[in-house]
């Protein structure tokens, strides 16, 4: 990294809090990410092939992969109509509704982890009622769905809100004066204003939703090639000892992630260049 | 139409032009309301209710189990080193960041929030692989007498990694939008570094700093995924609540799993309830110092 | 396309904006709206658009030609709007939102492509912004965005133009070229027009007839030149410019204040007691001699030489404070220096009835 100049300025503590920050984050962040690298590095190009493409591995991450894409999918039909009522609409408990969508943030992923078990297992509270009907919902890629849709909420909720509120009242107005009809409004007017946010929370839910354990753990049934997330299985390489299998995939599912952030921050850099907002 | 000589006697009840007919309004609150129950609200009844389901007694007896009580001693210990270790640098960040202009700065943002990119089970791995026996530093710890996976330091470790950004990304937001006028006019008047920070900028970001650390507190305590890698779940001894919770489901002890997960449930409506309180003060704050206040605008 | 406003009240909460308001616009004039914040000439304008619906008391209508179009959305009243802060939108090209209001027609009404094409370059050439239709709202300065959004207003080719202090968000000399420009563009389009503002210049500079509004009710509509002239209330009086207000008594039909008593046309039939005199700052003469017009001492404390009138400020008797306008030949011609002993004379003074009326 590279200091080349830094604006004088007459708050003191630069140095201080900078070079703090900066040993702190390499510490806690950087030494031991760079570990698995480092360590994944050591394996050839052919073993950490080999490990990354076993057929359990890859079946891993198409469970993962498919499900996470379910589960971000519903969270923007579902999150934007929660965003909209909270932005738009007044209604007795919309405080409520409101604080209640960050409860997948608040409660431990172990919690819900067992309490969506606990519901959608075969004598569970709904799960009793869908068996009847066929669907098996818990120890199934349905399961999985339900739990990675359940910690997904909230970002895309948070992402869009804030673009709702901001949404010029007036364009809308504007909109309406011009002929333009509710519908036109909505789609022609709001939705391209929104669209990025949308995009922004959906990536962000999926991102999640990738690296999730602790909820989908308990109702996913971890049967190899069937409901085996990624995660799962890199812990189950390390119980077995395998370092080596554990650090390879771990590695790809990490370079997967910020392969999508980058994405997303490229999107977003593209958007705002594209209108040059934020005059 | 009428005539402009009689002007018809009602108007009609027309909406607003940014308005939604009322049927489409109830339609999708339904839906909104629905979909949190079915998906967010009922796990949460789940816990309790199942908690308290051989009665208060047997709830009791869960939780003051050693074991049980061995988890949640733990669970306070980790958070109460993670939880300050990660506000010195959230304050020492942000400090940096917003009050400073340097190259870098956007690279050193982003890897701040790194951390929140990594999933719980890898952000355990790389300890594993850091200090585990097989690890760089392993044979040297283990020469040492020094455990650290699979003991508590690493369970600290882990915490400290998941909840790194925490504090820094709640404050970094907030002060830039503050910016530092009124350190400059501190500074300028003879304050020192210290007495501005304590006097000047502390009182202006105190809720949002307390809402960055009730945050960060709470996925100290629920951390599932990366403490579940590095423990080695040896019962009553490096079991943080979370994982006891996993145990006593494992062991089909659902009374007492859900017991102890209602401790956390708990924790998390306090959380929440915490977070809107601090919300609303954020916000006010901002207000506050962003506009003069309407007495002085009228005056 | 005249428009007809009647009996229009409009309440939100517990604030009125609107207290039974009627006023009509002819058709081709351009019509200021006046008043300070709070008046409730934007509530107006906006329920003139169909934004906004009137309190439902009635009475109450909106009329276009005669027709009523209370019933009309905003969409179907072919109104342009222009927005203060322009609402543009964000995400569309200059040239897509210009063409936004024709493409959003339905299937049967809407033009072709090729007719889209040409409206919207006539468009753009009359606001001379032919090379910028490319442009996103943002790559604009605040003057060209609203052009952009008065054209964007045309190009529905409404039956009434509304603009809604079409230049209150930019500087003063962008102000006033647009404000010129608007004149020229009237001149030639002929469009009914609205436009609100709170610059009492603007609105005079501009109108063909000023209707100033205070506190949810009309003060007076009339010409510039009348409204200014001879404005029917203190309000109006103190809106529109600079006065200076004295403390006097009417006695026997004519003010006396401060020493002087002047003739008042009008006042003969009032009863009489204390009352308030206005004169407008360049309604006043300063002489070196006392004459024998009615006049009183004053002691010149500032001048302001900047400007084609030099302004002067002076104490009179009792500490108080008063502005005078002088032509800036009369002032070099004069001579005054700071502390002087000079006499004011009013050319003419105003009393309003209103206030002892009641």
């Amino acid at each position: 990294m590279r200091w080349g100049w830094k604006q004088p300025s007459v708050i003191p503590g630069f140095g201080l809090t900078l070079g703090y920050t900066l040993l702190y984050l390499s510490l806690v962040v950087l030494l031991p990410l760079s570990a698995l690298f480092v360590r994944s590095a050591a394996l050839s190009w052919e073993e950490f092939w080999d490990i990354i493409t076993q057929p359990r591995v890859v079946a891993s991450y198409r469970l993962t992969l498919g499900t996470s894409l379910v589960g971000a999918s519903m969270n923007v039909v579902f999150g934007f109509i929660v965003a909209w009522c909270l932005v738009r609409y007044r209604f007795p408990g919309r405080r409520l509704l409101d604080a209640l969508v960050d409860l997948p943030f608040a409660l431990p992923t172990a919690v819900s982890g067992i309490a969506l078990t606990t519901i959608y297992s075969q004598h569970g509270w709904l799960g009793r009622h869908l068996e009847p009907l066929g669907i098996k919902a818990a120890f199934s890629p349905l399961g999985i769905t339900i739990a990675l849709t359940f910690i997904g909420l909230p970002f895309v909720v948070r992402t869009v809100q804030p673009a709702l509120e901001e949404l010029d009242d007036e364009a809308e107005q504007a909109a309406a004066s011009l002929g333009a009809t509710r519908w036109q409004a909505f789609w022609r007017v709001i939705v391209p204003s929104v669209l990025p946010a949308v995009v922004t929370g959906f990536a962000l839910a999926f991102a999640r939703a990738l690296g999730e354990y602790g909820s989908v753990v308990f109702i996913a049934g971890n049967m190899p090639l069937k409901t085996e997330i990624t995660s799962l299985l890199i812990v189950t390489k390390l119980e077995q000892y395998d370092y080596a299998g554990a650090t390879a995939i771990a590695a790809t599912m990490l370079v997967a992630s910020f392969v999508i952030l980058l994405v997303i921050n490229t999107f977003q850099w593209w958007v705002s260049r594209s209108y040059q907002r934020g005059v | 139409m009428s005539g402009p000589a009689a002007p018809p006697r009602r108007v009609p009840a027309a909406r607003r032009a940014a308005d939604d007919p009322l049927w489409l309004k109830i339609v999708l609150i339904a839906i909104a309301c629905g979909f949190i129950g079915l998906f967010l609200v009922l796990p949460l009844v789940v816990v309790f209710t199942e908690a308290f389901r051989d009665g208060v007694a047997a709830y009791v007896r869960s939780v003051r189990e050693p074991a049980a009580w061995q988890a949640i001693k733990l669970t306070l210990i980790t958070t109460a080193i993670a939880v300050p270790l990660n506000l010195v640098f959230g304050l020492a960040a942000s400090w940096a960041i917003t009050k400073f202009e340097f190259r870098g700065k956007s690279v050193l943002i982003t890897l701040i929030d790194l951390p929140f990119a990594v999933s719980p089970v890898i952000s355990g791995l790389i300890y594993v692989l850091l200090f585990g026996m097989q690890g760089w530093l392993g044979p040297w710890l283990s020469r040492h007498n020094i455990q650290i996976i699979f003991a508590v330091p690493g369970i600290v470790l882990a915490t400290v990694f998941v909840t790194f950004p925490f504090v820094a990304r709640e404050l970094i937001p907030l002060m830039q939008e503050q910016g530092k006028d009124e350190e400059q006019a501190a500074i300028s008047l003879g304050a020192g570094g210290w007495q501005t920070f304590w006097r000047v900028t502390l009182p202006n970001i105190k809720w949002g700093l307390l809402y960055g650390v009730i945050l960060c507190n709470a996925r100290a305590m629920g951390e599932f995924g990366a403490v579940s890698v590095v423990s080695g779940h040896i019962r009553g001894k490096t079991n943080t609540i979370p994982l006891h919770v996993e145990i006593l489901y494992n062991e089909y002890n659902v009374v007492a799993a859900f017991a102890m997960a209602s401790l956390l449930a708990f924790l998390g409506l306090v959380t929440l309830a915490a977070k809107s309180f601090l919300e609303w003060k954020v916000q006010q704050q901002l207000r506050e110092t962003l506009e003069p206040t309407t007495m002085e605008s009228l005056s | 396309m005249s428009i007809e406003v009647r009996h229009v009240t409009k309440t939100f909460g517990t604030f009125t904006a609107l207290q039974d308001v009627s006023m009509k616009v002819d058709d081709g004039e351009l019509v200021g709206l006046l008043g300070p914040s709070g008046s409730g000439k934007t509530t107006l304008l906006r329920i003139i658009a169909g934004l906004e619906v009137p309190d439902d008391d009635g009475r109450s209508a909106v009329l276009f030609h005669g027709e009523d179009v209370a019933r009309r959305q905003a969409g179907q009243r072919q109104v342009g709007f222009v927005f203060q802060h322009y609402a543009l939108f964000k995400h569309m090209t200059v040239y897509e939102n210009i063409a936004f209001g024709l493409r959003v027609r339905p299937r049967h009404q809407r033009p072709p492509r090729s007719e889209i094409h040409r409206r919207v370059t006539e468009l753009l050439r009359l606001i001379q912004l032919e090379a910028f239709g490319q442009r996103y709202p943002a790559q604009l300065s605040g003057g060209q965005r609203q052009r952009v959004a008065l054209a964007r207003a045309l190009a529905i080719e409404p039956r009434v133009l509304l603009l809604d202090e079409p230049f209150g968000a930019l500087d003063a000399k962008v102000r006033q070229g647009l404000r010129n420009w608007l004149r020229r563009l009237h001149d030639k389009l002929h469009m009914t027009t609205v436009l609100v503002t709170h610059d009492q210049e603007e609105a005079l500079a501009v109108s063909d007839r000023v209707v100033v509004m205070n506190q949810a009710r009309i003060e007076q509509e009339g010409t510039p030149a009348y409204v200014f002239h001879n404005p029917a209330s203190e309000f109006v009086m103190d809106f529109l410019g600079d006065v200076n207000v004295f403390p006097g008594r009417i006695e026997h039909g004519r003010a006396v204040l401060s020493g002087m008593t002047i003739d008042v046309p009008g006042l003969t039939r009032h009863p009489g007691g204390s009352t308030k005199v206005y004169v407008r700052p360049h309604e006043l003469e300063v002489r070196r001699e006392p004459v024998t017009e009615p006049n009183l001492p004053a002691r010149v404390v500032r001048i302001n030489q900047a400007g084609s009138f030099a302004k002067i400020t002076l104490t009179i008797e009792g500490g108080s404070e008063i502005q005078v306008d002088l032509p800036f030949e009369r002032y070099q011609e004069i001579n005054l220096q700071p502390g002087e002993t000079v006499y004011v004379s009013p050319r003419k003074v105003r009393v309003f009835g209103a206030e002892y009326m009641i």
